[in-house]
């Protein structure tokens, strides 16, 4: 399922939010090249589970072990973009090009990508919903690195969207990645799929 | 380093293009000394004895104002989320915003303290040596309430405990600001101690910041 030298090993993970236990004794791995998809009905635990990954949530029980001395940093697409109104389209990109580490593509070029290419200098307030989804996607270009956390990533977006996502994940995969999605969707490409909250 | 000024620079010029924010602080630290007069009455005496407290009790206030702007922005838009998986650690991108919360809401009134000094019709030694006080006191202020912010960043109506749970830490700042300002020539005991406050604040308070933010992100 998983190939020898996995990036991350999740043993008897354990999550409760609230006083109530999302998931517990969940356990998976992620290979260079795998696409898991997280499935499973609204409140199974899905973007918590992501964010556990991240390490913003801390785990009740369970071990994450990265195959490293300490955890690699990841791409994260949450429902919030982290994008700037007021400023541009570039000025957002480049920002974070410089706090993550300009190892990816120039800010134009991820721009170009995601089909933004002409609206570079347009303040980012001025974005419909599918163009900052497109924004926050630009983002994961601009700075290289290994896993990717999406949650939802085709929420918002049109179909010609969907299949800009869908290149990514696989250029990504490709390329000696792993991607982790949160999705209702159908995305193609999945090695595994983990249902939460499955009765 | 890069991420530092990244995250510095991109928050004055944001505050660059909203503008107002700057000036609502200025105005504000002006109002409270161009009333005071009219509150006290037209006695200079009474007037210059009480200044140093007006100008330390305007700035504390008109900081305050700008405090909750700190992290809200960011944590609503997802920002703060990314920036845990940012190259430099949570603790530098505390600092980097405390610094920009230090340039654009005390710079603004240490510029517009001259304008106060003549309204409380301070003499130039006065004002010098409030300017000196505030220099050294202003960057204890901004430290403390980055905690305050963080702190109640989670929180729904958080922009109004903030400034409650710093008030007891801006205290002694308060308490040696205006010491700096009616010590005796020579005395130097206040302005060290003031300085030594804002160094102490400004080296720990991204740690209790971050680790703040961490816990409530949780």
């Amino acid at each position: 399922m998983t190939g020898p030298n996995p990036l991350l090993t999740v043993e008897n993970l354990a999550l409760a939010r609230g006083g109530r236990q999302l998931f517990a004794g969940l356990g998976f791995s992620v290979a260079p090249g795998g696409l898991l998809l997280l499935r499973g009905p609204n409140g199974a635990g899905k973007s918590s589970l992501l964010l556990t990954l991240a390490g913003i949530l801390r785990p009740a029980a369970g071990r994450l072990d990265w195959h490293a001395e300490e955890p690699p940093k990841l791409h994260v697409l949450s429902h919030q973009p982290g994008v700037k109104p007021r400023l541009t389209l570039l000025e957002n990109l480049s920002f974070w090009r410089a706090v993550n580490g300009p190892s990816g593509i120039a800010p134009q070029a991820a721009l170009d990508r995601v089909g933004l290419g002409d609206l570079g200098a347009l303040d980012a307030g001025y974005l419909s919903a599918g163009q900052t989804k497109r924004l926050a996607l630009a983002r994961l270009l601009v700075t290289d690195r290994r896993l990717w956390l999406l949650d939802e990533p085709l929420a918002a977006l049109d179909a010609e969207g969907d299949t800009l996502v869908a290149r990514l994940i696989a250029d990504r995969v490709a390329a000696g990645g792993a991607v982790i999605a949160a999705t209702h969707d159908d995305l193609a490409g999945a090695t595994q799929t983990l249902t939460l909250g499955a009765a | 380093m890069s991420a530092f000024v990244a995250i510095l620079g991109r928050d004055l010029r944001l505050a660059g293009r909203t503008g107002a924010d700057a000036l609502t602080l200025v105005l504000f630290f002006v109002m409270v000394g161009a009333v005071t007069p009219f509150a006290i009455g037209p006695d200079r005496v009474l007037l210059n004895t009480l200044a140093p407290g007006i100008v330390w009790i305007a700035a504390f206030l008109s900081m305050l104002l700008g405090l909750d702007r700190l992290f809200r922005a960011d944590e609503d838009d997802g920002t703060l989320l990314l920036l845990r998986q940012a190259a430099v650690p949570l603790e530098a991108v505390v600092f980097a915003k405390m610094l920009a919360q230090w340039l654009l809401t005390a710079l603004p009134v240490l510029i517009a303290s001259p304008l106060l000094a003549i309204l409380l019709s301070m003499d130039m030694a006065i004002w010098g040596k409030t300017l000196l006080a505030l220099l050294l006191g202003t960057p204890a202020l901004t430290a403390f309430g980055t905690i305050g912010a963080a702190v109640t960043v989670g929180l729904k109506r958080g922009g109004l405990l903030g400034p409650v749970l710093m008030l007891p830490l801006a205290i002694p700042v308060l308490i040696f600001g205006v010491g700096a300002i009616t010590a005796a020539d020579g005395s130097t005991a206040a302005v060290l101690f003031l300085a030594a406050l804002s160094l102490v604040s400004v080296a720990f308070c991204p740690f209790a910041a971050a680790l703040a933010l961490r816990v409530g992100s949780e």
